[in-house]
């Protein structure tokens, strides 16, 4: 038996710091071509908060994509349903998104998210069962099936809230920014940052200290041998795509607050953005995603800054510079 | 004392492919029960199969009287089915810990039944914290199988352990498979090696093109080299 002991010392494991490093490069090349500091500290802290949001609406599909195996087109119902969900939570106790108590701006705030995350959930629970689970392992017809889900998702929220925009006004005490000399950081941006930081430390949490979380990492690599283990993979898949919708709904009602009005066409938009963001950081990777949206989302604003006509393909760019550097994405998972 | 296996009459289909066609044996209870055969010959069928990971279009498959052939691979395991891949399939972005983690599926990992492992698994030991996608094969095989035996079985599925290995970590496996054996838990163990399959077998099966084409005891194939010809186009000499 000492044979097993003869073996040289595990190399050390190595820690891939580069890849989270890259938004930081990125700022680093961009702040002397911006010039001025306080723009570069706007743009910066309006890509932190957009990433903050787009890796809210991306963490989802990442896990979906990467232990389903499931190409979801109709994640993007899910981020418009959230921005519906939190004007009918926002219409009605407009008194206290107005009122000048900071209790009552945040708690219809609070309400409003934590709605559009349990009503995308449970919308969740049904797009997989009726939608997504007749065409497990068969990719050619998840495209067609969810693009189909997505596209009746679209219509229903058509005929139920009509075609034109739905105005959705910040809480009084999220209105305006704070200002540090001469920049200035909008204060819903600021908590926006500080929502998604709790998302991603929530997942990480789960992820990485719950038998939950290690079923689902597990099964992010090797689904078969999870079952083999006689773990239930059918009801963990369940769990994971409406988590995934949840957290949608979540960066849709998110998203619509910072727009300040809600429509259908919200999805759409930012499912190929989420798509872009889940295959840069690497499909299956929480923390992949992580990164990458934050990449993005600066990248796009110091663009749109220096060169407006090319921000309307740097998410392209990232991605094809990016899977150039690493053609499996910035922390790609194990088996996929 | 753990249950026996027995096959009747499995037919398994893959795609349009008839691998299994009629497969008829058992696997007594508290014994090691050999499966040899050439290359494609459907072992790893047969094992994948029991285990419900592909379902059987025909036949019977029973864990002492509980029929197993239309159940999942998650209800196969949770009758105490314990299954190390020929592929190992350990988790490689998870430590050695957290993959034990999830073969205690009953509850959290027991220290006595651990320090049992680590008898013969030291290197799970060593390397507890560290990444299961940076063990070498040798030490992933024995995290395979620990994970299989983390939790007490009543029937144990090992697909070519040894496959890939050195001399040295083959007869080092070998005493392993002999510890587990002693425990009394019932094995079917798919294996290439004879040397290993003479050492651990007590029974053999031996496949052919989806069938079985010898049951008997292991001591008699490994005594009659005719018959090993005849069967596997090998004899025991030419693995000495």
């Amino acid at each position: 038996m000492s044979a097993f002991d003869v073996g040289a010392a595990l190399p050390r494991q190595k820690i891939d710091i580069l890849p989270a490093l890259t938004p930081v490069i990125v700022a680093l090349v961009a702040a002397p071509l911006i010039g001025s500091f306080s723009t570069f500290l706007t743009l910066t802290a309006a890509g932190i908060a957009m990433g903050m949001m787009i890796f809210t609406m991306a963490s989802g599909l990442t896990l979906v994509f990467g232990m389903m195996d499931v190409l979801n087109f109709g994640h993007g119902a899910f981020i418009a349903l959230g921005a519906y969900v939190a004007t009918l939570v926002f219409l009605p106790l407009a008194s206290w998104s107005s009122a000048d108590s900071v209790a009552l701006n945040l708690a219809v705030f609070v309400l409003a998210v934590i709605a559009a995350a349990l009503v995308c959930g449970a919308f969740g629970w049904v797009f997989e069962r009726l939608i997504v689970k007749p065409v497990y392992g068969q990719h050619l017809r998840q495209i067609l099936a969810t693009i189909g889900g997505a596209i009746i998702a679209e219509q229903l929220l058509y005929a139920l809230f009509g075609p034109d925009q739905i105005p959705l006004g910040l809480p009084k005490t999220l209105e305006g920014s704070f200002v540090f000399g001469q920049a200035a950081v909008e204060k819903y941006r600021v908590l926006a940052t500080v929502v998604g930081l709790a998302v991603f430390a929530g997942e990480m949490l789960v992820l990485n200290r719950t038998k939950i979380g290690l079923l689902i990492r597990a099964g992010v690599e090797n689904r078969e041998m999870v079952e083999a283990l006689g773990y239930r993979i059918d009801r963990l898949f369940v769990g994971v795509f409406m988590a995934g919708s949840a957290l949608a709904g979540l960066g849709g009602a998110m998203m619509a607050l910072y727009r300040g009005q809600a429509h259908a066409t919200i999805g759409g938009e930012f499912l190929v953005l989420c798509f872009i963001v889940i295959i840069i950081g690497g499909l299956g990777s929480v923390g992949g995603s992580f990164v990458a949206s934050i990449l993005v989302a600066l990248i796009a604003n110091y663009a749109g800054f220096l060169a407006p006509k090319l921000a309307l393909v740097s998410n392209i760019l990232a991605m094809v510079v990016v899977l150039l550097w690493r053609p499996r994405g910035l922390y790609p998972v194990s088996g996929r | 004392m753990s249950a026996g296996l027995t096959l009747a009459g499995v037919h398994t289909h893959i795609g349009r492919y008839h691998i299994l066609q009629g497969v008829d044996f058992d696997a007594p209870a508290g014994r090691t029960t050999m499966l040899l055969g050439r290359n494609g010959a459907g072992k790893t069928t047969a094992l994948r199969t029991i285990m419900g990971l592909w379902r059987a279009s025909k036949g019977r498959i029973a864990l002492g009287e509980t029929p197993l052939q239309s159940l999942a691979a998650s209800d196969v395991a949770r009758l105490g089915v314990g299954y190390a891949p020929e592929t190992m399939a350990v988790f490689s972005d998870l430590s050695v810990k957290e993959n034990l983690v999830l073969g205690a599926r009953e509850g959290p990992l027991d220290d006595a039944r651990l320090k049992w492992i680590f008898g013969f698994f030291p290197a799970l030991r060593k390397f507890w914290l560290s990444r299961a996608g940076a063990l070498s094969g040798g030490q992933k095989q024995m995290l395979s199988i620990a994970r299989a035996i983390v939790e007490p079985r009543e029937l144990l599925l090992i697909d070519e352990p040894t496959k890939g290995l050195s001399p040295a970590i083959v007869g080092s496996l070998i005493d392993c498979l002999k510890e587990i054996k002693a425990t009394g838990v019932t094995i079917l163990l798919v294996e290439q090696n004879f040397r290993v399959a003479v050492e651990v077998g007590d029974e053999v099966r031996v496949m052919d093109n989806g069938r079985i084409a010898h049951r008997g005891a292991m001591r008699d194939l490994a005594a009659d080299q005719a018959l090993q010809n005849r069967l596997l186009g090998l004899s025991l000499d030419s693995h000495q």
